[in-house]
Parts: C-alpha cells; sequence; structure tokens
C-alpha cells in the first residue's frame, strides 16, 4: 500500500471533507458516550438542543462563537503564510486590557461611536505588538516563533494578572483582581435584546469576507500566499518577504487583539484572568479545522461553539462529564487533519 | 543469453487512461549495463517500479535468477537480489551513513544492533567497488553526489545482484557523474547487472552495453551501443527527427549591460571576484562553469535577489544602482531560474498566477489583481510556447519539467525582454524540450534580446553562444569567441586555466 500524490481535487471532495472529519470524530466520541454508559443518539441530541433549543441557548451559543471566529482568523491568517502564531491567547488578553483600560481613563466620556471604534484600535494594536516582537526575533534571529508565541502567553496573561491587581484594580470589587469596567458608552450594542449577544458577531462575519477577499483578489493577498507555500519562489518573484510577513502578523495580532477587545466590551466589561476560556487557543483548532479558508472559519467556530455549550447542558442532565466536547473538537481536529490529507493523496495498492 | 538474471515478460500496466507500460519485455544479463532510455512519460519509472514490486503490473511477469517474483512485493524483490538507487534518495539526513545503510536489514523486535559487523560489512563492500565513504559521517553533511554512493551501497549491502539506477546524473556535477559511471562500469566488471534509466544521450552511449528505447509505454528499439548512434537514439526517443536549432551569424548590437569589478561578499567569503562582463544586444554570452563556481551568485545578482559588495552595473548605459527584482522586470530583463521549481514556481498556485506574479504591478488596479488580464496573459503564453498538460487555473505543479520551463520562458519572452539570463535552462529536460528551449533562446537572440546563458553543459554553451566566459572561483575568465575554441580549450577554461589568450571583446 502507498500513499500517491492526486493530480486533481474536485470541488466536491474539497467540501465534503470537513463534514466527512466531524461525522468520523461524533462517531468515535460516541464510542466513548456509549462507554460512559449512556445512549448516544440521545447524548448528540441533547448537545445540540442545549446548544440551540431555546432562545437563551442560541444566543449564547452565537456570543461564543464571535471570539471564536476572529480568534480562528488570526490563526489562518498567520498559518497561511507560515506564521505560526500559536499566541493568540496573549494577544487576546493583551487586547481586553488594553482596551479596558483605555476606556475607563482615556476615553471615558466619548461617546459610544466615537469611543468604540478607538477601542477597537487600541486592542488590536495591543495584539499586533505583542506578535512584532517574535516576528522581528524570526527576521533578525531566526528565533522559531512558535515558541517565543507560545511562551509570550503565559509572560501576556501574568502581565495582565499583574494590573488587575494593581494599577488597574477596581476599588469597588472586593478585593477580587478584575480591573476597572469599562465606561458605559464603550458597552457594545446588543443584537438581541435580553441576551448576551452583541454586535460582536456581525463584526467577526464581516471581517471573515473581508480577510476572504484580501487573500484571493488583492496582491498583497497573493503574495502573501506566495511566500507561504514557497519563500524562495516569491523571493525571485519579488515578493518583499520581510515586509509581507510584518503585514501579516499585524493583521493576525490584531484580529486577536480585537478578539479580547470585543469580548471585554460585549460580554463582561471588565477583565478578569478567566476572560478566556482558551479562545485564543481555540482559535488555533478553528483555523485547522476550516482549512485555514476564511470564510470556513465561520462555520468550524460555529461547530466549536455548539459543542462547547452543547455538551455542558448534556452533562446537566445526564451525567456524562463536560470533557467529552473537548474530545469531540479534538477528536475533529485530528479527523479533518487526516481527511485534509486524502483530499492530497489517495491511497494506492 | 547464457546468463540471464533478469527477465521481464510482457508487462503491462494502465493508469486510467494511460498505458503506461504496454507489453514490454526486457532481459538483462550477468555483468551487463542496460540504458533504459526515454523521454519524460515514456514509462520507464513504471517499468522499474513493477521490477522492484512497488506497482503490480495488470498483465506480464518479472523473474529473477529463474525464479518468478510474486508482484507487487519489495521486500521479495529486494531479497531476490535488486537494488533500487532512486532518484530522490530514500535517505534519512540526520543518521549516519552506517545507520541509513543498515536501516531495514533487521528485524525490528530483535533488541540489539549488530553495529560491528555492519561496519565490517560496509567497510568491505566500499572497499571492493571504490565507493569511498566514512560510515560515521552524518547523511546531510554529505554532498549529493556522496548521498548517492551511500544510496548505492544500501542496495550492495543488501547483497542485490541487479542494480537499477533511475536518472543517477540527474542532481550531479559533470564530474561526479564521470566517476560514478566509472565506478557503474567496474561493478559490472565484478558480475554485478546494471539497469540505469536516462534521458542523455551522451552518457547512455558512454556507458551502456545496450540500449533499450521506450515511448508512450512501449519499447520501440533495442541497440547494443556499438550499432547506434546518438542521431538515430534521439529520433527513436522522441519519434520523430529532432535537430537542434543552428545559431545563424549575426551583427550585435550596442552594449546593454556591463559589469565591472563586480564583487559579491557573503559570509566571509567572496562569492564573486571583481567580475567584469559585457552583453550586447543580439548576442548570446555564455558563462560556462563546473557549478559551485559562482554562477548561482551572478545569476542572484542579475535577478535582483542578492546585491553586490563592490563594482558598477550598467544597464542601458544607465548606472543600475542597487538592482531589486522589481528593478529587473520592469527595465526588461527576462529571467529564468537555476531551479524552476523552487525558484521559478509555486507549485501549488495556480498557472496564471505563477504567469503573472513577477509583474503584479502590471496585472493590477488599486491593489485588486485584474484576474481576468492574468488568465488571458497566460492563455497566450500556453498557446504561443506550446505548454501543454495545463489551463491557466491549474496547478503549476501539474505540468512536466519541460512544460513547466516553456511557460517560465514564455512568461518572460512573450513580452520581448531587452535582456534574457538563461541559468541552466534545459538543465533536466528531455531532448524535445530542450530543442524547444534552445529554439525560443535563439530566436529571442534574432529578434534583439541580449542573452546571458549560465551553463555547465559545453555542447549546450557551444551551440547557442556567440561568445563564452568561463567561471572559476569567483572568478570570470576573459571572453573567448565561440568559433574560435573546441570543448577541449572550454574543459581548460573551465579548470581555470584561461591563460593569457583573450579574444577582444
Amino acid at each position: 500500500m502507498r500513499f500517491e500524490r492526486r493530480e486533481h481535487r474536485s470541488t466536491l471532495l474539497v467540501i465534503a471533507t470537513p463534514i466527512l472529519a466531524v461525522i468520523a470524530a461524533l462517531a468515535i466520541a460516541g464510542l466513548l458516550i456509549a462507554a460512559a454508559g449512556a445512549p448516544v443518539f440521545e447524548a448528540y441530541w441533547k448537545i445540540l438542543t442545549s446548544a440551540f433549543g431555546s432562545r437563551l441557548s442560541a444566543t449564547e451559543t452565537l456570543t461564543r462563537a464571535s471570539p471564536l471566529i476572529l480568534t480562528g482568523l488570526a490563526a489562518a491568517v498567520a498559518f497561511r503564510a507560515r506564521l505560526w502564531n500559536i499566541g493568540g491567547e496573549g494577544q487576546f488578553y493583551l487586547g481586553a486590557i488594553a482596551a479596558a483600560a483605555a476606556s475607563a481613563h482615556l476615553f471615558a466620556g466619548l461617546p459610544s461611536l466615537l469611543q468604540i471604534p478607538l477601542l477597537f484600535i487600541v486592542g488590536a494594536f495591543a495584539g499586533m505588538v505583542l506578535l512584532l516582537v517574535p516576528l522581528w526575533l524570526r527576521l533578525r534571529f531566526s528565533v522559531d516563533e512558535v515558541v517565543t508565541t507560545l511562551l509570550l502567553n503565559f509572560v501576556a496573561l501574568l502581565f495582565v494578572s499583574m494590573l488587575i491587581d494593581g494599577v488597574l484594580k477596581d476599588p469597588a470589587a472586593f478585593g477580587w483582581p478584575q480591573s476597572e469596567a469599562v465606561d458605559a458608552a464603550a458597552r457594545l450594542p446588543k443584537l438581541l435584546a435580553r441576551s448576551r449577544l452583541h454586535i460582536g458577531l456581525g463584526i467577526a462575519v464581516v471581517i471573515a469576507f473581508l480577510i476572504y477577499f484580501v487573500q484571493t483578489r488583492t496582491v498583497f493577498g497573493v503574495q502573501s500566499r506566495a511566500a507561504g507555500l514557497n519563500p524562495s519562489g516569491a523571493v525571485f518573484a519579488g515578493v518583499p518577504l520581510g515586509r509581507t510577513l510584518v503585514i501579516v502578523a499585524m493583521i493576525s495580532g490584531g484580529l486577536a487583539g480585537l478578539a479580547g477587545t470585543i469580548e471585554v466590551l460585549g460580554v463582561k466589561g471588565y477583565v478578569t484572568t478567566d476572560l478566556s476560556p482558551g479562545y485564543g487557543y481555540s482559535g488555533i483548532v478553528v483555523a485547522m479545522l476550516a482549512n485555514l479558508n476564511p470564510l470556513g472559519v465561520v462555520l468550524a467556530a460555529l461547530f466549536t461553539a455548539t459543542m462547547f455549550v452543547g455538551a455542558d447542558g448534556m452533562s446537566r442532565s445526564m451525567g456524562i462529564p463536560t470533557y467529552i466536547a473537548d474530545v469531540t473538537v479534538a477528536l475533529s481536529l485530528l479527523s479533518m487533519l487526516v481527511a485534509v490529507f486524502f483530499t492530497q493523496y489517495r491511497i494506492r495498492r | 543469453m547464457t546468463d540471464t538474471v533478469l527477465d521481464i515478460r510482457n508487462v503491462s500496466k494502465r493508469f486510467g487512461d494511460n498505458l503506461a507500460n504496454d507489453d514490454i519485455s526486457l532481459s538483462l544479463a550477468k555483468g551487463e549495463i542496460v540504458a533504459l532510455l526515454g523521454e519524460n512519460g515514456a514509462g520507464k519509472t513504471t517499468l522499474m517500479s513493477i521490477l522492484f514490486g512497488h506497482y503490480v503490473p495488470d498483465t506480464g511477469s518479472v523473474s529473477v535468477m529463474r525464479q518468478m517474483l510474486p508482484p507487487g512485493k519489495p521486500r521479495a524483490a529486494i531479497r531476490a537480489g535488486v537494488g533500487m538507487v532512486h532518484q530522490h534518495f530514500s535517505l534519512a539526513p540526520n543518521l549516519t551513513v552506517l545507520e541509513n545503510v543498515m536501516t531495514g536489514t533487521e528485524s525490528l523486535w530483535s533488541l540489539g544492533s549488530n553495529v560491528s559487523a555492519g561496519r565490517k560489512k560496509l567497510i568491505e563492500i566500499s572497499q571492493r567497488f571504490g565507493l569511498k565513504v566514512d560510515p560515521d559521517a552524518r547523511l546531510g553533511d554529505l554532498s549529493v553526489g556522496e548521498q548517492q554512493r551511500v544510496e548505492i551501497l544500501k542496495a550492495l549491502y543488501n547483497d542485490a545482484r541487479i542494480l537499477v539506477l533511475d536518472e543517477p546524473t540527474a542532481v550531479l556535477t559533470k564530474l561526479e557523474a564521470e566517476t560514478l559511471f566509472s565506478t557503474l562500469k567496474d561493478m559490472a566488471r565484478q558480475g554485478l547487472s546494471l539497469i540505469f534509466i536516462s534521458h542523455k544521450l551522451d552518457e547512455v552511449m558512454a556507458t551502456a552495453d545496450r540500449i533499450v528505447v521506450l515511448r508512450g509505454g512501449k519499447l520501440v528499439a533495442e541497440r547494443n551501443v556499438g550499432e547506434t548512434s546518438k542521431a538515430e537514439l534521439a529520433e527513436l526517443m522522441v519519434g520523430r527527427k529532432v535537430t537542434r536549432p543552428v545559431r545563424e551569424a549575426s551583427t550585435p548590437g550596442e552594449i546593454v549591460l556591463e559589469a565591472a569589478g563586480i564583487t559579491v561578499r557573503s559570509g566571509g567569503v567572496d562569492r564573486l571576484k571583481s567580475v567584469d562582463f559585457r552583453l550586447r544586444a543580439g548576442e548570446v554570452l555564455g558563462i560556462i562553469g563546473v557549478s559551485g563556481n559562482g554562477q548561482a551568485v551572478l545569476a542572484q545578482l542579475l535577478s535582483g535577489t542578492i546585491g553586490r559588495s563592490a563594482g558598477d552595473l550598467v544597464l542601458f548605459g544607465k548606472g543600475a544602482g542597487d538592482l531589486t527584482v522589481a528593478d529587473a522586470v520592469s527595465s526588461g530583463i527576462g529571467r529564468i531560474p537555476e531551479d524552476r521549481n523552487r525558484d521559478g514556481a509555486i507549485g501549488e498556485m495556480a498557472i496564471w498566477e505563477n504567469a503573472v506574479l513577477e509583474r503584479l504591478p502590471e496585472f493590477s488596479k488599486a491593489g485588486l489583481v485584474d484576474r481576468k488580464a492574468g488568465i488571458a496573459f497566460a492563455t497566450k503564453i500556453i498557446s504561443a510556447f506550446d505548454v501543454r498538460g495545463g489551463s491557466p487555473t491549474s496547478r503549476i505543479r501539474l505540468l512536466s519539467g519541460g512544460n513547466m520551463q516553456k511557460l517560465i520562458l514564455g512568461r518572460n519572452l512573450i513580452e520581448h525582454p531587452r535582456i534574457l539570463l538563461a541559468a541552466q535552462p534545459a538543465r533536466g529536460l528531455d531532448e524535445g524540450a530542450v530543442a524547444a528551449v534552445h529554439e525560443r533562446i535563439l530566436e529571442a537572440r534574432k529578434a534583439g534580446t541580449a542573452v546571458l546563458l549560465i551553463s555547465e553543459d559545453l555542447d549546450e554553451v557551444m551551440a547557442l553562444a556567440d561568445r563564452i566566459q568561463a567561471i572559476v572561483g569567483g572568478r570570470l575568465s576573459p571572453s573567448v569567441n565561440a568559433e574560435d575554441v573546441d570543448a577541449r580549450r572550454l574543459g581548460l577554461m573551465m579548470a581555470g586555466e584561461w591563460g593569457g589568450s583573450a579574444d577582444a571583446v
């Protein structure tokens, strides 16, 4: 048995790949559910109804999906250009704290229409800076950015922890380490009344389409794709490799920072160290599930959010640990990687 | 023949619509060297993969030493004494030579590894066949030629009696290739039988006892080496008369590119040392040299991908400053890179994207790529340069080497560049494609393009160039007129013996 490269990839195959991967993952996770002694189909039905069965659960799922879309895009954009940004989590937190601090101190009192865009810029900028440092190290000293971006996550989180227990600590929080609340005018408008769903979802989806457009239609998109696929070929064709990577890093870090900003302005209103249940890391999974396609990221983020919200509900009613959500998402990623492999290779005997 | 060691009988293999092998029979005697000659896609590699058990033939059989081989079992082929030296080596760069050679020879379940016995056997084989190699060197540190030696040793270590080499010289320098062929002849004298796959007529004529020509999956001819000629073989291989184009006399025009005292320093070493040359419109200047002597650096410099440390570059009568890729492209320098897969194309991108990538400013408005114009451009190249095997929107990786090279030529020549920089333009191409590439280069010369041809192929340079300079250790010899030199003189020049007798420019 051997693997042979496929000459042509049909569109059908490319579309069917993630669907088959998810089905395979659900089937394998089903074995685990069965092993835990619960009826498999009922459990999956519970996951679905817990995630979308009521107005509350549906809005909750969508609220969870919003930051995942943005962190997923952050990873997808970087990975396309072979910039391995594993630092989404740190950029997320830095974006969140920068926006919260700016709102409480710098822009307090400004009207929403002015303040919110300004905070988006500030948050995105903070995320950018955190990614530009490892990129500079890579370009200047060939330091592997996988290591630096990953480790900077902990640096960023501890830095945020220091701030919210120090200079940015909310005096009205009874000693809890949390930042001062953002200005009321900085809170994002709700998409639906009586829910946590805010306009961040719309912003994230629009950005996904924007990125798709940039990647497929613009000179920069073509150049960054070339730089990722074959750096020496790109250099020969005159693509400025360093500059392209810097722009990619600014977009990627900016998106992760924006995800943090939108989460703090849209949901909580202040920063704690549990603002993110690993959105930055899950973004990597989302990007891979989407095969780095920006529009696919939206769907992958939705799937991931569904699994997490749904598994919570399923676990409450059926007594299966919520870790089944982590397992299922992880299995989806693995089966996606296998499936992507088979879109490129076929088995020959 | 009495001493038949290998007998391939009536083998056919079909892939989809493509009949890769059509009823091929072939035998090999002890101590014989057979060359399997054919263009890319003629079915040579498929046939050898069937022999080695990588593919199962649809019909037909393979026997080694009168024993039928079970189809599709590489292990059985190895045990029967068939060794394969792949074009792309199947070695691990992070292991030592000895480890590489021993990999796969011991059971996975045995706890220890008998390294000392392995070392003894390896040294013994390497001495017997004159394949010198350090058993403890890390493979990744070896040159390509040495790595190939390890691959051969690995096959011999497995007690191969029949050795199959897939395009063994594709990755070697001329000198390494000559060493390889004398080793092969020595091995044949010691009773080994060899098959080597090639599409290079010279090496086939110089090395093989018998030549088998495949075309379109069929065995079209079998010749003993004394009874045939290069011309006949070329015709058999391509299926029609191939004539390499002939250079017509012409008078060159004004100087378009002048280099004076150019030095390129990197990593503390002078890659180019005070290089001088002049290039005129309508002439071909050949830069010849054994690879690794600075010609790649010269090509990079003129392509705009690296800068120079000293010296003047005058382009169309004006100082060229720091020549960037964008400068080169916009001022009309067509560039054919030495390694088309690494530098010339982005394999996973569409043909049209590859066609316009280096001239995106022309094919975009306000930062948006003009896809329609790009596809039209690619379509024009495909039809004008006879690129086969893909449409503008298919990935360029799907093209064969020759067709990819035609596309690269096309994207440069279709706009009639004033200068064409061609680095090893025919490397790795089959006979038909070489002729096509040469014809295009001579056409460009006739149309007034100044061509700088960098090559290590003597025949190519003598066929195309008006003037020749040799590059040795980063230095460039004075130029000589192509009419005044023969292969011997060029060989001396490539060895650094260019004396004082330079002809005037």
